[in-house]
């Protein structure tokens, strides 16, 4: 264990002028088969999954352990993966497998591929296989689909506010759930809108600096490439409330790959997809779904597993692929 | 100058027996009387693939009917900034039709991914 860390264990500083940028590299060269971060202090620990098996317990586990999954697209069907259902259980089976049961569930959304009845029905069927007590939605724009999110609400709104945004703690951490996909503009990127920045600014109002903060939302809530439209245009607004809080975790779907980036007391994080691969920024034509050869897909689809260590305000994240 | 007026006398004729043909063929049938209408319809197709519509731009005549067809792996929907045509989600090869009767110009985009954008210019 103990070589494996020297070995693995990214530090760096962002104390002093940010991260180290070659140790960051390092870090997004393992998207691909996932990473496993810990931030204590002002100092990022990251750790390749391949070697998650070998990391202590004491690294895994916390005071609560959650787990993200995202971008199901149930009815997806096209090459990129025939069997989304497949893929989704075998995330499930994932789930169940790990040391500590997830106390929930986190959906960062785009449950559905086009917002029809029977495809949301096929994954809360295939959740009930998992572990987790509860299930928190945030919906992706597939999920909103001609109804402006009236399915998703009825679904998955109880105990949310508006477009079905929501705020909860569970042990000491506080839970702020956004919708940005709603009322998207020409050109534009993903949206939170007056409405929803006004709850937020009061939600957090209250709350003491020191408890630690995560946001889940669909879309990204940092410039991961505007260009694909991946990124949202308020999110600095939003961001900005959280300025007095010592650890805020930043959850997000959408573009079907593992990224990170830390930013002051802000850790980024995107969830690989349950469905299929999208390229990286830029390196296609266009963000549409990446076809891998079939024995490799598993590991290009994945889950997150979140762990809050009481006390110390760090996040361990781990993403897992279904490899 | 001459040999222009033959050429349209003749496809004048040869549109006239068309016609004649058609309404013998549709001699019982009630649609009979679309085919003569006083303007064949027009129409225009845009493509949509890789997120992105093509033509970005449509230049049409008033009437022109528009066929956006997905081509795309992904659902996209067409919706114009003036709220004028709103298609429902298309996914993988099917349609959307538009007739724009008014001249003008009329931006549109994807609202599900909103950096995909478009124009139909009616003149």
């Amino acid at each position: 264990m103990s070589d494996v860390k020297k070995k693995d264990e990214l530090l760096f500083d962002h104390n002093t002028d940010g991260v180290d940028r070659r140790g960051f590299l390092k870090c997004m060269a393992w998207a691909g088969t996932g990473a496993f971060c810990v931030m204590s202090g002002g100092v990022l620990k990251s750790y390749s999954l391949s070697r998650v098996s070998k990391i202590g317990a004491a690294d895994a586990a916390g005071e609560l352990s959650f787990v993200q999954i995202s971008d199901s697209h149930m009815g997806f069907n096209k090459p990129a993966n025939a069997d989304v259902a497949g893929t989704l259980k075998a995330a499930i089976n994932k789930i169940n497998a790990l040391p500590v049961a997830p106390e929930f569930m986190l959906h960062t959304g785009d449950i559905s591929h086009l917002s029809k009845p029977e495809e949301f029905d096929t994954v809360e069927q295939i959740l009930k296989a998992s572990p987790a007590k509860d299930v928190f939605y945030v919906p992706g724009e597939h999920d909103i689909l001609n109804d402006d999110g009236k399915q998703f609400l009825d679904r998955y709104g109880k105990g949310s506010s508006g477009g079905g945004w929501r705020s909860f703690d569970k042990k000491g951490v506080h839970f702020i759930g956004l919708v940005n996909v709603q009322n998207l503009k020409a050109g534009g990127l993903g949206s939170i809108g007056n409405e929803q920045l006004e709850w937020m600014e009061k939600d957090v109002k209250h709350l003491k600096s020191s408890t630690p903060i995560v946001v889940y939302a669909h879309i990204p809530l940092w410039s991961v490439y505007p260009e694909w439209g991946w990124g949202t245009e308020d999110s600095a607004q939003a961001l900005g409330y959280l300025k007095k809080f010592g650890s805020v975790t930043v959850l997000n779907g959408h573009i079907h790959q593992v990224m990170q980036k830390v930013e002051g007391n802000i850790t980024f994080h995107t969830a690989a997809s349950t469905a299929f691969p999208q390229p990286a920024p830029g390196k296609a034509d266009s963000p549409g779904p990446m076809k891998v050869p079939a024995e490799q897909l598993r590991n290009v689809l994945g889950i997150t597993d979140i762990n809050t260590m009481q006390g110390r305000h760090a996040l361990a994240v781990i993403d897992s692929t279904l490899a | 100058m001459l040999k222009r007026s033959v050429y349209i006398t003749f496809a004048t004729a040869m549109m006239l027996m068309g016609f004649a043909i058609l309404a013998v063929g549709n001699y019982e049938s009630t649609v009979s009387a679309r085919g003569f209408q006083d303007k064949p319809a027009q129409t225009a197709q845009v493509k949509i693939d890789n997120f992105s519509f093509a033509p970005p731009t449509l230049t049409i005549a008033v009437g022109t009917t528009v066929t956006w067809t997905n081509q795309d792996d992904i659902p996209h929907n067409v919706v114009s900034t003036d709220k004028s045509f709103k298609s429902r989600v298309m996914d993988t090869d099917e349609k959307f039709s538009f007739t724009f009767s008014k001249a003008g110009s009329y931006d549109y985009f994807c609202s599900i991914h909103p950096k995909m954008t478009g124009k139909v210019v009616v003149q």
